[in-house]
């Protein structure tokens, strides 16, 4: 009881930074209809520039904030400079996110060495809660609140303003919604940057319970691919939906079978494309 | 799209088969070993062509089946001392089989999804090859796979086990070929330009993305069976992100739906990383940096911008295939 109680927190809380991750890479999707392989280097980068604030301020909230806010600069400028050139061509929108992730991974070595850090979580959520025999600790209680913060402030940015109806109209349909009058371009960028933002938060977040190191982008990419695989591109729902699934289910696995542990985002992803090709939620 | 539709390309093919047969015992070795590994990573290119160029699916995921092909094969000499046909023929069964569970998931799939799918399974293998301790050895690898011996002919020497990858680089070639100038292979291509009008006309296009997957797949497993006898080392970043993106790129600097490209583009990567790597550890800063040069210069890779250029002197119309996707949905 006290195993399955443990795994299921950490499952959620793993699934939770999940969420940070996906719903960016969904988001980006939904508007430009390429994959981001860049993604993971947001996540990785977004940790490096908390991890060198941290050392630097030892304020956690400043590291959150600078790392999203160098990482959203970042995505704009790549959106803005060359992504923007290829517009509609969406192969060569992908091939150029994988040179610029190849870029990033070799940049982080240089800039931040090959040693693995782990970013010191705020004070006051460093402790742990204790029930009975259990113990949690705080600050992944934390991740889970900020993902849930995160998923209303963009369910609400989506189905209750007016940016929002900018982003769904562009969603659907890109030349329509350029013909009444919305700045697609300015939406595509600026999806892009928020894309950016979240996998970087992410990227600070996870840095303090999973660490980062040299090659975590290309580890949590394919975690944030089956996400969306499994919850359907595009689509917010299916991002939390998949998060949680592939949370839970990669938890238990290592927990389970530690040998075979990355064995395990194999099966959600084959049973739900079984049944559905398109993801849980997905629309394509 | 015939594969072979200049002359010149037809020229520079018999120019370059017959330098490769002639000169390999006039160059020093080190020229040698890095022209064998030309033609294994062109085999493997290829393998990625067949999907990319010719039937329009952009897999990141073959370095999957030249993964477990390069690790049956380590597993096999290493802790069983098998020989030469024993781990050809389970190496070459193995990649076929995970090609066909693996392209039950994948195909039904396209465009983007198509490529997340065929990158989370690679890594899944990954993961496979780098936890999975006690069989694949983690993160060190498997060391001291012995170079092979066939009908007591052994391929130690570096001249001799050349020709036996141009050999079997030859057939690869040869069968992929005969693949894509098949009806079949220009059914594939059909499939590239519009999945939905093939169906109507009655293509099972389904089938016919996965027997591509198939095939592809035993081809990277073929790639993967000569790498693991070249190089004597087996590690985790053969089935790496980063491999498949070497791959992927010596097709998109070639020329996807060329076949031929690829080989060129192996050449450009292989001897570049090499030529680099005496110099600095920046080899992945330098291969983003060709990624992106390639597609705002050279969006259809080397050849593709040759043949433009041939056709043009011709004033034929332009081709409409498109370099490797599909511009419809």
């Amino acid at each position: 009881m006290e195993f399955w109680v443990t795994q299921m927190f950490n499952g959620i809380s793993f699934g939770a930074l999940l969420f940070l991750l996906a719903s960016g890479l969904s988001l980006i999707f939904g508007v430009m209809r390429i994959v981001n392989i860049a993604h993971g280097s947001y996540y990785m980068l977004g940790a490096y520039v908390g991890l060198s604030v941290v050392w630097r301020t030892h304020s956690f909230a400043l590291a959150l904030l600078a790392g999203a806010a160098t990482i959203a600069v970042i995505g704009v400028g790549m959106e803005r400079l060359f992504l923007r050139r290829f517009h509609l061509q969406e192969q060569a929108q992908m091939l150029l996110t994988m040179g610029f992730a190849l870029i990033f991974e070799d940049l982080a070595l240089i800039i931040w060495g090959g040693d693995p850090y782990t970013i010191p979580p705020p004070s006051l959520l460093s402790g742990s809660m204790h029930i009975e025999t259990l113990t949690f600790p705080l600050y992944r209680f934390f991740v889970v609140a900020m993902a849930i913060a995160v998923g209303l402030f963009l369910w609400l940015l989506q189905e209750r303003t007016r940016v929002g109806a900018m982003i769904r109209a562009s969603v659907d349909d890109k030349e329509m919604a350029g013909g009444v009058g919305i700045n697609v371009p300015l939406v595509s960028a600026g999806i892009f940057g928020l894309g950016a933002f979240l996998a970087a938060i992410g990227g600070v977040m996870g840095g303090a319970f999973l660490g980062v190191f040299p090659g975590v982008d290309f580890e949590v990419l394919p975690f944030a691919f089956v996400v969306v695989i499994v919850g359907g591109l595009g689509s917010l729902k299916g991002a939390f939906v998949g998060s949680m699934l592939v949370g839970l289910v990669d938890n238990f696995g290592k927990a389970l079978l530690p040998e075979l542990s990355y064995f395990t985002l194999f099966a959600p992803m084959a049973l739900v494309l079984a049944v559905r090709p398109t993801g849980l939620f997905g629309r394509v | 799209m015939a594969v072979l539709d200049t002359r010149g390309t037809r020229c520079f093919s018999a120019v370059a088969f017959v330098l490769l047969a002639v000169l390999p015992p006039f160059l020093s070795s080190y020229v040698l070993t890095l022209l064998t590994q030309v033609l294994i990573f062109a085999t493997l290119a290829m393998s990625v062509d067949l999907l990319l160029g010719f039937t329009g699916l952009a897999s990141l995921g073959q370095a999957a089946y030249f993964g477990l092909s390069a690790y049956t094969v380590a597993v096999l000499t290493t802790k069983q001392g098998a020989g030469f046909w024993q781990t050809a023929a389970l190496s070459f069964v193995l990649s076929l089989v995970l090609a066909a569970l693996f392209g039950l998931i994948a195909v039904h799939a396209a465009g983007t999804y198509f490529l997340m799918i065929t990158l989370a399974l690679g890594q899944v293998l990954w993961g496979l090859a780098y936890r999975w301790v006690s069989m694949t050895g983690g993160d060190n690898g498997l060391a001291g796979v012995p170079r092979p011996s066939v009908q007591r002919v052994s391929f130690d020497d570096p001249t001799r086990f050349f020709y036996f990858t141009l050999v079997v680089f030859l057939v690869s070639a040869l069968v992929l070929y005969l693949v894509v100038e098949s009806p079949f292979g220009y059914s594939l291509q059909g499939i590239r330009e519009s999945d939905g009008r093939m169906r109507i006309l009655g293509y099972h296009t389904w089938l016919h993305k996965y027997l591509a997957f198939i095939i592809s797949g035993a081809f990277s497993g073929v790639s993967g069976f000569l790498w693991a006898y070249y190089n004597g080392f087996v590690s985790p970043q053969d089935v790496s992100l980063v491999t498949n993106m070497e791959s992927f790129l010596m097709v998109a600097m070639g020329g996807p739906g060329t076949l031929f490209g690829s080989t060129v583009g192996a050449l450009v990567i292989v001897f570049l990383k090499n030529f680099v790597s005496a110099y600095t550890k920046r080899w992945l800063l330098i291969l983003g940096g060709m990624y992106i040069l390639t597609i705002m210069y050279a969006p259809k890779g080397i050849l593709g911008a040759l043949r433009e250029w041939g056709r043009r002197k011709a004033s034929l119309p332009r081709a409409t295939a498109t370099a490797g996707g599909r511009t419809d949905r």
